[in-house]
């Protein structure tokens, strides 16, 4: 089925796959929002072990999908994977080193001997949650914004910067969606909590939380929306070559209608379950607000990448940018690849199940009380 | 440039190995005690023993703590691939982030979804579905191993791929070639084993520690009888698995074969180093002999390598200055058609670019004619194809050596247990103690041989180690690879602390 078809269609393809991973990794970010209110959220030693053990049971869905994610763009677009890994080396270094600090935090928080206390892993986990999300959310917005590589004609990157990769975070956009990334995952964590643990006070505290964050999220993304659609964007081309194009990205949702209606409706979506969330504490709001990331992310990675687009621009070398036709893998290993992303739905199916059978009920102290596994 | 390519490599290399090694400390035990767990379950499902999921869940304790900071270790290695190995990336990301994909989508969603159900599903589902979860933890962490192995197993064996001249890198032609090679099929099979021998011994010294004190006697002797049976049947499997990765890598990487030996000159019916010590004097063109005493096996490595006690095995010295008895042609000739193929390429690309066609056609023939030793076009002297001896061959003998005192251990442990008078043989209980370090030392040791020995080739025969990293400072890799010592040294720490501590505290009361 695959085989048959055209090179870019299978490129096109495997970049609705990356935008799908992508979308779906910053909806399950929400773990690492949650991980930065820890401190914020409770107040006695009960209230804490609450909140962490509910994160602890979703953490390796995250740090799973963050793995696959990376996994998928090296076996599509190798030519990124070497490019912004080798590139903005210390970005991925500083986001590697928070997920490390992670995987140990919960498993090791209040087992004994475990060296630096529980108060110690709990700031590791908000460590991870802060520089996840504000990193994570620059290097997405550096795929409108630009980078600085040049690549060579045996198509080997060098980066030019000796930065590499921080000089990112000075640029006002990517940290507009850096900022709006972190507040964001803190109100669907708060979401999360009101949705999953069964706790009056904790209850009450997120409430707030969605409201505070919420806001501040819109700021940041607002800011971030009007500094993309009034800027240049990268075009291509016919012949493949790269110019700079006034409102290319506005173009690019404009001239595409569905994914303006994902756009729109992921927002509306997002604002609903705000809204639901903090006025009435409705525990479903999550589900929306997930849903709605999900959209508003995919089609951002849409803009990004289709309709003729750089997704992974150079601004120190134009010709050097990355599309998805220059950047991919060979037809044969897209094909294969293709196939075996068919089994994706089943990941997604087991999951589900998996996810509904645990929490068929709300964490309480009482469960917690009779776990035999409590982070 | 040269040198500092060269101090970049290295870091490169000793960063990567730093944390492939940490990883190592944690997946081999993943490995072996989720299938250890499964089968203690299985008992209790059949037989309703309490016993046994008592069992069952402190293992899983020890479980839990070691999987957290193998993924920890994990992620650095995956992302370390486009960090530092970025021309790598590209040269071979064609072939090589396909397995890597696949273990993402295949294993780790596997894994990672059902560990959960495992920890925190006893009370929310029936028994029957539990143990399924158990046994999908298992069977998800091995399916992970298979396709990072596959990956590994290419770099010593790379097939099913071409060299595509427009794009600069290596394109997959045959997914089946690469997933169910013969040699990633041994290396898996050779490796998890490893991880299982690991394991058992493990539970092996743990349960003896425990009988030693007078504890958890229960607990401890129904462990020993899995852990050695289980043990036993893997250390059979690992050394006939070892057999056949020792028989793959002669006929594809006959360098890192002579290394394993010591084998400076090839040899019709050559014996085989069972206990060596090397000259430390000795270098590849003086006379002198390769050992200062050994015990061999006469025409064993012969048997070993080629499955005939009379076949040839070439040495070192052959493989660099060739053999014309036995038809091997000096590495010299394979060094100037690699350099005329680099050439070509660049002709071909400079002449597509200025619309040459002409030109760019008998580039393209005289690149293909030559491409075969394509890798060999950045060596400056032939010697340079040699990896380090002594740390080749001491790794190997001292790998192959432990193995057969786990054959031993593990005989031993489950004879007395079946008599039921393990706990009057204190000797053997001690001796299982301290064997738990003993497995892991086996198991980096074989890391050390398919590593280095693979020397200094990135991707055997088609990638030079230095013309893989990414083009960054010396200074950064040093910074991030002191970093991660201090970070990964740190966690391993607290790692070792709080399993000796759960150890001590032995299994929670039902």
């Amino acid at each position: 089925m695959f085989e048959s078809m055209e090179l870019s269609t299978l490129q096109q393809y495997w970049w609705v796959i990356i935008s799908i991973l992508g979308a779906a990794l910053v909806f399950l970010l929400f773990v690492q929002g949650g991980q930065t209110l820890i401190f914020q959220l409770t107040k006695t030693e009960e209230e804490r072990n609450l909140v962490v053990n509910a994160l602890g049971r979703k953490w390796e869905l995250t740090f799973t999908t963050l793995v696959t994610f990376g996994g998928a763009f090296f076996a599509s677009f190798p030519l990124f994977y070497a490019t912004s890994f080798g590139g903005a080396y210390w970005v991925w270094i500083i986001i590697l080193i928070g997920f490390v600090l992670q995987a140990v935090s919960y498993e090791f928080r209040s087992k004994i001997g475990n060296i630096f206390g529980k108060k110690t892993y709990e700031w590791f986990l908000f460590v991870n949650g802060f520089l996840a999300t504000v990193l994570l959310g620059a290097a997405v917005s550096t795929f409108f914004t630009g980078s600085a590589f040049s690549i060579d004609e045996f198509n080997l990157p060098k980066w030019d910067m000796p930065t590499h990769g921080l000089e990112a975070a000075l640029n006002i956009q990517n940290l507009s969606l850096g900022l709006a990334l972190f507040f964001l995952t803190r109100m669907t964590a708060s979401m999360f909590f009101i949705n999953t643990v069964k706790d009056e006070n904790i209850l009450i505290r997120s409430q707030k939380q969605v409201f505070w964050n919420g806001l501040i999220f819109l700021f940041f993304f607002l800011l971030f929306l009007v500094l993309l659609f009034t800027s240049k964007g990268y075009a291509i081309d016919s012949n493949g070559t790269v110019y700079m194009e006034n409102y290319k990205y506005l173009n690019n949702l404009l001239e595409m209608p569905l994914v303006l209606i994902l756009f729109l409706v992921g927002v509306i979506l997002v604002l609903w379950a705000w809204y639901r969330s903090f006025s009435k504490g409705i525990a479903r709001a999550f589900w929306c607000s997930g849903v709605g990331v999900f959209l508003v992310v995919l089609s951002l990675f849409f803009i990004a990448g289709f309709n003729n687009t750089s997704f992974y621009p150079s601004y120190t070398s134009l010709q050097s940018s990355l599309t998805i036709y220059n950047a991919s893998s060979s037809h044969f290993t897209l094909t294969v690849m293709s196939y075996v992303s068919l089994f994706v739905p089943v990941v997604i199916l087991y999951i589900a199940l998996a996810w509904k059978t645990l929490s068929k009920a709300k964490i309480s102290q009482e469960e917690l009380n009779n776990n035999s596994h409590v982070y | 440039m040269v040198l500092l390519d060269a101090l970049l490599t290295d870091w490169s290399r000793a960063q990567f190995a730093l944390t492939a090694i940490y990883h190592w400390f944690f997946v081999p035990l993943t490995l072996g005690l989720s299938f250890i767990m499964a089968i203690t379950e299985t008992f209790y499902v059949k037989t309703g023993n309490e016993e046994w999921k008592k069992i069952t869940k402190f293992w899983m304790t020890l479980f839990g703590i070691n999987f957290a900071i193998g993924v920890a270790t994990g992620i650095i290695l995956e992302f370390e691939f486009g960090t530092n190995w970025s021309k790598y990336s590209w040269i071979v990301g064609d072939i090589f982030g396909a397995p890597l994909a696949i273990e993402g989508i295949f294993a780790f969603f596997l894994e990672s979804t059902f560990v959960a159900v495992m920890f925190f599903g006893w009370e929310k589902m029936s028994k029957k579905f539990h143990l399924l979860s158990t046994w999908l933890v298992a069977f998800g962490s091995n399916l992970s191993a298979y396709w990072i192995l596959v990956a590994n197993a290419w770099m010593n064996n790379p097939v099913g791929t071409v060299f595509n001249p427009d794009t600069a890198r290596n394109e997959m032609v045959s997914f089946a070639e690469v997933a169910f090679s013969p040699f990633a099929i041994n290396k898996f099979l050779h490796t998890i084993s490893s991880g299982y021998v690991i394991s058992a011994l493990f539970v092996l010294g743990v349960s003896s520690w425990y009988l030693l004190k007078n504890r958890h006697i229960i607990l401890a002797k129904k462990s020993i009888i899995v852990a050695s049976i289980f043990g036993l049947i893997s250390t059979f499997f690992i050394i006939l698995t070892g057999d056949g990765s020792a028989y793959q890598v002669a006929q594809k990487q006959p360098m890192k074969f002579a290394v394993m030996e010591g084998l400076y000159e090839g040899k019709k019916g050559a014996d085989l180093v069972v206990f060596g010590i090397l000259n430390p004097s000795k270098t590849i063109n003086d006379t002198s002999d390769a050992f200062i005493g050994k015990i061999a096996i006469p025409k064993f490595m012969s048997l070993l390598a080629y499955r005939d006690a009379n076949a040839f095995v070439p040495g070192i010295k052959d493989i660099l200055y060739g053999n014309d008895k036995y038809g091997i042609e000096p590495a010299e000739n394979k060094v100037e058609r690699g350099k005329t193929s680099l050439s070509a390429l660049k002709m071909y690309k400079e002449a597509k670019k200025m619309g040459d066609t002409l030109t760019a056609q008998s580039a393209l023939e005289d690149f293909k004619k030559n491409y075969p030793d394509f890798g060999y076009a950045h060596f400056t002297s032939v010697e340079q194809l040699v990896p380090n001896i002594p740390l080749v061959f001491y790794s190997f003998h001292i790998m192959v050596g432990l193995g057969f005192l786990f054959l031993v251990i593990f005989v031993l442990a489950l004879w007395y247990s079946l008599k039921d008078k393990l706990s009057d043989k204190k000797w053997l209980l001690r001796i299982a103690v301290l064997s738990i370090p003993l497995g892991y030392i086996a198991s980096q040791l074989g890391w050390v041989v398919a590593e280095v020995g693979r020397q200094p080739w990135a991707i055997q025969d088609v990638l030079h180690v230095f013309k893989a990293t990414s083009h960054l400072s010396v200074g950064n890799v040093q910074t991030t690879f002191f970093l991660l010592l201090v970070l990964l040294t740190v966690l391993f720490i607290a790692e070792i602390r709080i399993l000796i501590n759960q150890i001590k505290k032995g299994p929670k009361e039902l």
